[in-house]
């Protein structure tokens, strides 16, 4: 499946992730066949599609995270910020590169602090001012920090589950990441929250490459430059979201956003 | 199968007569160990004094204390977890955090359980024919503890591993999702929170080690000793050898002796069971997600 | 603090992390090294009398066992495999009913506080170190023999057997209980539903879902009476014979060892039977807890 050529000015510049002919296999089965897409930088790239269709496989390659799962195994292009994925020599400096968020709220048993701490001492940074610093801006952007501000020493762990899913957002903020994964992240966040979080990424995209995994159909229409549409493992199309939503989208991109399966 | 019958007085009688049966037997296998601690303490703490506790046996092995003894059973122990905690805990780790599920890990996992089920004995021959004869330690306090550390092994790395394989699997992806490598993670997270497997698999291996006898007779424990164990290849007396020695081969010891050094024994390690069941009903209660 | 894709160099976490992998890998296959290394260095030492001394029919058809005879020296087990066997038959037939009777107790009729206690004491009971057991055998056990059965000697099998019972006993009732758990709760729900009472439930539908890992836990009790060591030296007499009462006295394989090992020098063919003997023991129980194993995998695969 190929992507549509580009149509906008900010697409002539290098794409921040190129992928060519993914296929991404678990033993025998297949999960992703033969994807092919870019994502600018800059821009929220919004992925939507019914479960199973290979969108979590992706983002996992992405960052490499294929080789904590024995069985997983991938062909194909894959490159991010201009180096392929495979080339790189210490998978973990890459990781740090590309922050994820995932649908289950997960926080680590250390203090907030520490929670949010994590990532920037695992780059090297020391100096507790500076830390304070980061940790109180990611803490704000993850709209979080009015609730924690004074108990930063509280177990990330035991916070309830809203709080520790932008506790999740604050701790892959503070990797000052080039690339955002976001893989459902509101299913466990009350609407309320999910609205002041996707304001923050309509901001974040300016320092960063957003990619988008939504159930939320709407969500992908509210924040989405382009989207993608997965379809039982494949990458049925690529397009700019208002055209994706449009009269004139693919066949079954339109099914499924105008609710008539998945 | 069961008649669809309300419950008839003739079922519920016997379900009450199964209930005490069964209650029975649990007492009967329960109660030898409030017996013999009764009967030990009766019998032993007549024997039980300071000059026991901190003085040398005198008179032939017939009277006096049991200060070398206890000497050598912490010489003895303490070796064997220096020798046995690191490897247990990197096997626990290796267990818990890298081994994929193959032939290899199954195979380590059934070593894990015979290595358990070895007879006492068996352990013995193998101190002496390594420890001893092979790497030429002599008999000596070195070569009885490497015996007890292998003895020991499958106790440190069942209760490590499992308090490790508690934490959940989603704060390891958290973590690896930011760029930490499995060290990193390991150390801040797995290893922090399977300190109470760590510690309980210690007390258990303490309080194994503290009573065996067979694995330490042949390899570096001795009865009649003059001086205190200097080093790590002197050889060295040995609560449990003691005990065995002085009820089996040595005469006319007041009936005292035994017991007490008996009732020395037991406390030592129930106390030492006791403190590990306390530490993890405290340890239930600190939930820390 | 945006980094460039030109970061990608390995640095001290990276070669710390390989460094660990290593080391951890080390640790684990240590446990298949000690294994291995126990059956090498007790073959190694008894391998002397296999190839000089050793006749299969001398060694398991005759009850003489006589090592240290000047003009004649003779290794019969019969007489202390039947030691063993007596000792560790007597000792399941006494416990394997009262432990999977106290497991029973404990899985499906006790609660809460009661089942606690209960398990804290069988641990306690699993703690008293063999050399305890043994100087009970020896100084309660046989009076109390003696005075109740009118006979003149208290180390026999009967003392050793009951001895022997009750420290395979934690483990059989710790195994016994953990299969008994093991088993839904659909199950007893839907025999309840019938109207069952618990009793019933327990004997028509627990037990029999249980049985595999019943049967494991019987067997790595037996593994603990055939492989104990110092109780049976010491409560169960030293006669080396066929025991015809239980209140004769035997001599066990594993005491044997213990019992004459120091006597020997070593190298001599005395000193390398008992390590033969030491390989037979390795042997059985290997056996034992491999087929315990086998059968409880196949109980989880359900």
């Amino acid at each position: 499946m190929v992507a549509p050529a580009p149509t906008s000015a900010s697409a002539a510049t290098e794409p921040e992730i190129s992928v060519r002919d993914l296929t991404i296999r678990y033993g025998d089965h297949v999960a992703l066949k033969g994807a092919t897409l870019e994502v600018h930088p800059n821009e929220i790239f919004g992925i939507i599609g019914p479960a199973n269709s290979g969108k979590t496989s992706f983002l996992k390659v992405l960052n490499r995270m294929d080789v904590f799962n024995r069985g997983m195994s991938f062909t194909g292009d894959v490159q991010v910020g201009g180096k392929d994925v495979r080339a790189w020599r210490n998978l973990f400096a890459l990781r740090r590169q590309i922050g994820v968020v995932f649908p289950l709220p997960v926080g680590l048993p250390l203090t907030v602090y520490d929670n949010v701490a994590f990532a920037p001492r695992l780059a090297g940074i020391r100096d507790k001012s500076t830390l304070d610093g980061i940790v109180e801006r990611c803490l704000r952007r993850a709209a979080l920090w009015d609730e924690v501000k004074d108990r930063l020493k509280a177990l990330g762990s035991l916070l309830s589950g809203g709080q520790q899913q932008r506790l999740t957002i604050a701790r892959a903020l503070s990797q000052e990441p080039r690339v955002l994964l976001l893989d459902e992240f509101s299913i466990a966040v009350d609407p309320v929250t999910t609205m002041r979080i996707e304001d923050v990424l309509k901001e974040l995209k300016e320092e960063m490459t957003i990619v988008l995994v939504t159930n939320l159909v709407q969500q992908a229409r509210r924040l989405a430059d382009r989207t993608a549409f997965f379809l039982m493992g494949e990458c049925v199309t690529v397009a700019p979201t208002e055209e994706l939503f449009g009269p004139h989208a693919e066949e079954r991109a339109r099914d499924y956003v105008e609710g008539r399966f998945g | 199968m069961f008649e669809a019958t309300p419950r008839n007085t003739q079922d519920l009688r016997r379900e009450k007569l199964v209930r005490l049966l069964f209650l029975m037997m649990t007492a009967l296998l329960v109660l030898p160990v409030l017996i013999i601690l009764t009967v030990l303490v009766v019998k032993g703490s007549p024997a039980i004094s300071w000059e026991f506790l901190t003085g040398e046996p005198t008179n032939g092995m017939t009277a006096g204390g049991i200060f070398p003894a206890l000497v050598g059973t912490i010489w003895l122990v303490v070796v064997a977890l220096v020798v046995s905690l690191p490897i247990g805990v990197a096997a626990a780790l290796y267990l818990s955090e890298y081994a994929p599920d193959n032939a290899l890990t199954r195979a380590i996992n059934l070593a894990i359980i015979n290595l358990a089920g070895v007879p006492s004995i068996v352990h013995a021959l193998f101190g002496v024919g390594a420890f001893v004869l092979f790497f030429e330690f002599g008999t000596s306090i070195l070569a009885a503890s490497l015996t007890l550390a292998v003895m020991s092994l499958p106790v440190v790395i069942v209760s490590t591993r499992e308090a490790m394989q508690s934490v959940p699997k989603a704060f390891r992806e958290a973590c690896w999702n930011m760029g930490a490598t499995r060290w990193q993670t390991i150390r801040q997270v797995v290893l922090p929170n399977s300190i109470s497997g760590i510690l309980t698999g210690v007390i258990l291996e303490v309080s194994r080690t503290a009573g065996e006898t067979a694995p330490i007779m042949f390899t570096g424990a001795a009865f009649f000793l003059p001086f205190l164990p200097q080093s790590v290849f002197d050889q060295t007396m040995a609560l449990s050898l003691h005990l065995f020695v002085i009820s089996t081969q040595v005469p006319n010891v007041p009936e005292a002796l035994p017991f007490g050094v008996a009732l020395v024994l037991i406390l030592m390690v129930l106390l030492m069971n006791a403190l590990s069941i306390t530490f993890r009903t405290w340890l239930r209660r600190k939930k820390k997600w | 603090m945006k980094r460039s894709a030109g970061d990608d160099r390995r640095d001290r976490a990276w070669y710390v992390d390989k460094a660990v992998a290593t080391l951890v890998f080390l640790g684990g296959i240590s446990a298949i090294v000690f294994i291995i290394g126990i059956f090498v260095f007790i073959s190694r030492e008894g391998m002397g009398f296999l190839t000089d001394h050793f006749s299969f029919s001398d060694m398991f058809g005759s009850i003489r066992w006589a090592p240290t005879s000047d003009n004649n020296p003779t290794y019969g087990i019969l007489a202390l495999l039947a030691g063993t066997a007596s000792v560790t038959g007597l000792a399941m037939l006494i416990a394997v009913p009262f432990s999977l009777g106290a497991a029973i107790y404990i899985a499906e009729f006790a609660k809460g506080r009661t089942r606690e206690t209960l398990k804290i004491l069988v641990e306690m009971l699993a703690a008293i170190p063999s050399v305890v057991w043994g100087f009970i055998g020896l100084t309660l056990m046989n009076p109390l023999i003696i005075q109740t059965f009118n006979v003149p000697l208290g180390l026999c099998v009967l003392n050793s057997g009951i001895i022997l019972g009750l420290m395979a006993a934690p483990i059989m009732t710790t195994i016994a209980e953990d299969a008994l758990k093991a088993v839904p709760d659909q199950y007893r729900e839907a025999a309840e539903a019938m109207g069952a009472t618990k009793w019933q439930v327990t004997w028509r539908v627990v037990l029999p879902a249980a049985r595999q890992g019943l049967l494991a836990a019987v067997l790595l009790g037996v593994g603990r009476g055939f492989g104990e060591t110092m109780a049976v030296l010491m409560a169960s007499g030293h006669s080396i014979n066929l025991p015809t009462s239980p209140f004769d006295s035997v001599r066990a394989l594993t005491a044997t060892i213990a019992a004459e090992l120091g006597e020997t020098a070593v190298g001599e063919p005395h000193y390398q039977v008992l390590f033969t003997l030491g390989i037979l023991l390795f042997a059985v129980t290997f056996i034992i807890n491999l087929t315990a194993d086998l059968i409880v995998k196949g109980v989880r695969k359900k």
